[in-house]
């Protein structure tokens, strides 16, 4: 039994310890906010963070996180209102909206490092993360009024 | 064969292709099945209003009844219903806007509603093709109007006051003569008792009083879902007893299965059956491939299950596809004479007797749309109902499809439309919903059947492949007096009858036929190309090629004769005036021409709009050139600046993009600028890594690593976008596809600029390196 916290809650799993967590989260847990993208950590749409650190929930195992704390888009805020999350709606940044979560997971975990990122620095951070539709630009200028005071 | 002579062999493609000449809708339209009333096409008369659309000839036509769109309920929250499907281009919000605008409804009070698929209810739902603002517009507003006018007339019954004495403001109805108010949801039952107005007779708002439309202040309605987690797309429904479904398609267009062993898969947990999928021969329109299906628990069990299966496929008649092998086949047509499709002048002799002859052979290989949410649907199949969840560019087209896959009544089936995670055509083809409705009537339980990315690389509906090969005859003066356009290229029309070699009407239309040039000799023509997969509709789609080369050659033309680029593509757009292609029924993307002609004037005037606010000609460093190109498609002119930087070792970055689009009347200039930005990268990432090649029948990437787009570390440094300012009467155009088309050329002319090399084969690739 792999025993696992998410978003504050206790989960457990006594299924296969391989599961990646991105469909444990999706299909076990029903949180749905983190999306399936790609499935080898090449987009970016699976992000969560771990304790402190963004990974890709695609190529993270349950077991992987046993013991650890994981928050998704749903436990970023309670509200909603993380200064990411108020700086995306106040740029208008998603199209589609897809890739988004994921977006801003990754956008949070690096203002938790790097709390006043250059533009060239977010670009880096933000590498990793794909989005079809085209948002980029507004992407960087969220994570930058997120870490400037929205 | 041509296909459109054919339409009756063609069922469904009649309606899912954008061609003219349907004449089954009127009668669909005459039955008035809902019971509100139902426009005869063309909706809008052009006494009343200054342009005329194509929507009432799409399937269904155009449904203006205000009970269909619009609820007020007691507590004066009022709900519009949205038909269309948001992939990203904001069309949730926009079209409900408008409703909103001309009923006088406080936005902050209206909830949108999507519709489900039902094309007799709602009218057209085909979200493609750029049409939703350019055909909704007007009926958007009359279904404001009649509600509108429908609340005016229950309050002044209610104060026993002529209706001309009181006005809907801001979700209330006044009296200003005494004073007396009366919010919406009081009026609400009231109004729903009186009859809907006549549309000839509706007043529409002076735009100087518009609240809501041309502002961009209001954001879309999912934003805030969208940032929490909480918006529902296609893969983020769950129903009780749910299971969870990968397939195993085959990996060659056409190829069927011959034997699968289906015990190591059994053995993984989780997995809980593995089931044949049924397949239809190629091509059968969206109808599903077939294969193997691995049902599990949850999706990460069917992956696992499905890597564990063994398989045995017999590859069928495309098993020799070979991208190196077809593109020589291409060329080498392109070489040739082909089918004309339009001609004025003689080109022939022309280019016999020019001065000198520029000629440029271009290739751009097929293109996967890659939407950052794969196809993925659930179904409910219960005897002969089935209920469907999925994120479809053609709810009406899918129900369609569900029936009659499942062999039931159309009226069993109902189609949710989830959000979209992007579109970009796939989803304009429903065959994931088939397959999840073919495996949950055989299971007897709701099924989620979920599309890995390798699945939508390997087994999609490509972007065509082609050759344009362009020749341009000059005089001793460097004027332009013959061209020869020759396209070849695997036609979409092949993914619905066997055999065909041309393109359809609708491609030679993009770019081709359309040509704007001013130009006495002209040669437009398509040599046979024969498709070996399934092509399918790509944002843009043939506009990409034919920008990509005509733009380019004007770049060439302008290089060999020593010429500013922007002053060579002025010279030859040549005088304003009216295009009219000598081509018989020229396509004009369903729209008539009277009311959307070719109008150089306006392709003139993005060009010019561009140069000045881009700064065309201003000085850049070393190493960095502007390149420029304009596009007219989706009846919207489209032109763009691209400055490139292209350093020692042949890397490639983008300074500065600039885009000036006319669209016409337009709703919402903050989603337009939003589109011509992600326009951008689209483009870039087809001209810098977009290429599927198949070798022995298969598709040779498989996921974000072998099919690379631009990521945020190699976007422009800004994108600015300039919105030419519309005529008052001024049809609205497209704008979700528009954008595409330019960029590649102009980035190309630039890279010229920039460096000397003038590519002509795209994907970019390595070639900078050399």
């Amino acid at each position: 039994m792999i025993k696992v916290k998410i978003n504050g809650q206790e989960q457990s799993w006594d299924g296969d310890p391989d599961l990646p967590l991105l469909w444990f989260l999706r299909d076990e847990a029903g949180l749905t906010g983190t999306k399936y993208g790609c499935g080898q950590a090449l987009c970016g749409a699976c992000t969560v963070i771990v304790d402190k650190e963004a990974v890709r929930a695609c190529i993270t195992s349950v077991k992987d996180v046993s013991g650890r704390e994981v928050t998704t888009i749903e436990g970023l805020h309670p509200n909603g209102d993380h200064p990411v999350q108020k700086a995306w709606r106040q740029v208008n940044v998603p199209q589609c909206g897809f890739c988004q979560a994921g977006q801003i997971m990754q956008a949070a975990a690096l203002l938790m490092d790097n709390p006043k990122p250059s533009h060239d620095q977010i670009r880096e951070a933000m590498s990793g993360n794909i989005c079809r539709c085209g948002c980029y630009q507004r992407i960087e200028n969220a994570v930058h009024l997120a870490s400037t005071g929205v | 064969m041509n296909f459109i002579d054919n339409p009756r062999k063609l069922r469904g493609f009649e309606k899912h292709v954008r061609v003219e000449k349907i004449s089954r809708r009127s009668i669909l339209k005459g039955l008035g099945v809902t019971g509100g009333f139902v426009l005869a096409a063309p909706v809008m008369s052009r006494q009343a209003l200054a342009y005329e659309t194509g929507a009432g000839k799409m399937p269904h036509g155009v449904v203006v009844d205000p009970r269909v769109f619009v609820s007020v309920a007691p507590d004066g929250i009022v709900t519009i219903i949205g038909h269309r499907s948001e992939m990203g281009t904001g069309v949730r919000t926009s079209l409900p806007l408008i409703v909103a605008e001309e009923m006088e409804a406080d936005w902050s009070r209206v909830k949108v509603q999507q519709a489900h698929g039902d094309e007799v209810k709602f009218g057209n739902q085909d979200t493609d093709g750029s049409r939703s603002t350019r055909h909704y517009l007007i009926p958007m507003r009359q279904i404001g109007a009649a509600a509108r006018t429908m609340l005016e007339q229950a309050a002044a019954k209610r104060w026993g006051v002529p209706a001309t004495e009181v006005k809907a403001v801001n979700h209330e109805v006044v009296h200003s003569a005494s004073g007396r108010k009366l919010g919406f949801g009081e009026l609400a039952a009231d109004a729903a008792k009186e009859s809907v107005p006549a549309i000839e007779g509706l007043k529409l708002k002076d735009p100087k009083d518009f609240r809501y439309l041309t502002k961009g202040q209001v954001g879309i309605v999912d934003l805030h879902d969208i940032t929490t987690g909480k918006a529902r797309y296609g893969a983020d429904v769950r129903l009780p007893g749910m299971k969870y479904a990968v397939i195993a398609r085959p990996p060659v267009t056409g190829g069927t299965l011959v034997s699968f062993d289906p015990d190591a898969a059994l053995k993984v947990p989780g997995v809980e059956k593995v089931m044949k999928v049924q397949g239809w021969p190629w091509p059968s329109k969206f109808q599903p491939l077939g294969g193997v299906a691995v049902i599990a628990r949850n999706t990460g069990a069917a992956i696992k299950g499905r890597d564990a299966l063994k398989l045995v496929w017999d590859d069928g008649a495309n098993a020799k596809y070979d991208s190196v092998a077809y593109r020589k086949e291409l060329e080498e047509a392109s070489r040739k004479p082909g089918l004309v499709v339009r001609k004025e002048g003689d080109a022939d002799a022309a280019l016999k007797g020019a001065d000198k002859v520029i000629v440029g052979e271009y290739y751009i290989p097929h293109l996967a749309h890659v939407s950052m949410e794969p196809p993925v649907a659930v179904a409910d199949v219960k005897g002969d109902k089935a209920e469907i969840w999925a994120p479809v560019q053609s709810p009406g087209g899918t129900r369609d499809d569900v029936a009659k896959t499942l062999g039931i009544p159309e009226g069993n089936v109902t189609v949710n439309v989830t959000l979209l995670g992007g579109g970009f055509g796939r989803k304009s083809k429903c065959d994931f919903a088939l397959e999840a409705a073919l495996l949950s009537k055989e299971l007897g339980a709701p099924v989620k059947v979920q599309w890995t990315r390798e699945d939508d690389i390997h087994n999609g509906f490509l972007h065509t492949v082609s050759v344009e090969r362009i020749e341009a005859g000059l005089d001793k003066s460097g004027k332009v007096i013959a061209w020869r356009h020759r396209s070849v290229a695997p036609s979409i029309a092949s993914t619905f009858a066997a055999g065909t070699v041309h393109q359809a009407p609708f491609e030679i239309g993009m770019g081709l036929a359309d040509m704007p040039f001013e130009i006495a000799n002209i040669s437009c023509e398509n040599p046979e190309a024969a498709a070996h997969t399934r092509i399918g509709w790509f944002r843009s789609v043939s506009n990409i090629p034919r920008a990509f080369a005509v733009q380019s050659m004007v770049g060439e033309i302008a290089q060999a004769t020593g010429r500013d680029q922007k002053d060579m593509l002025l010279e030859l757009i040549g005088s304003p005036r009216i295009v009219k292609p000598a081509v018989k029924d020229l396509w004009n993307y369903g729209e008539p021409q009277d009311s959307y002609p070719i109008d150089t004037a306006r392709l003139r005037k993005v060009v010019e709009l561009v140069a000045e606010k881009g700064e065309w000609g201003r000085k850049v460093p070393k190493g960095h050139g502007l390149g420029i190109a304009v596009h007219r498609s989706f009846v919207s002119y489209i032109a763009t600046i691209v400055e490139v930087a292209v350093d020692d070792k042949g890397k490639l970055t983008v300074p500065r993009v600039d885009t000036a689009i006319d669209c016409g009347t337009y709703v919402n200039p903050e989603r337009i600028a939003s589109q011509i930005e992600g326009a951008a990268i689209m483009g870039l990432s087809l001209a810098k890594y977009g290429e599927i090649s198949f070798k022995d029948g298969k598709v040779q990437q498989k996921n974000f690593d072998d099919f690379q787009v631009v990521r945020i570390d190699e976007s422009p440094v800004v994108t600015n976008v300039y919105i030419v300012p519309p005529g008052p009467d001024t049809p609205p155009s497209g704008v979700g596809e528009p954008g595409v088309p330019p960029f590649a050329p102009a980035l190309i002319n630039a890279i010229f600029a920039a460096t000397g090399k003038r590519i002509r084969s795209l994907p970019i690739g390595k070639q900078l390196e050399a």
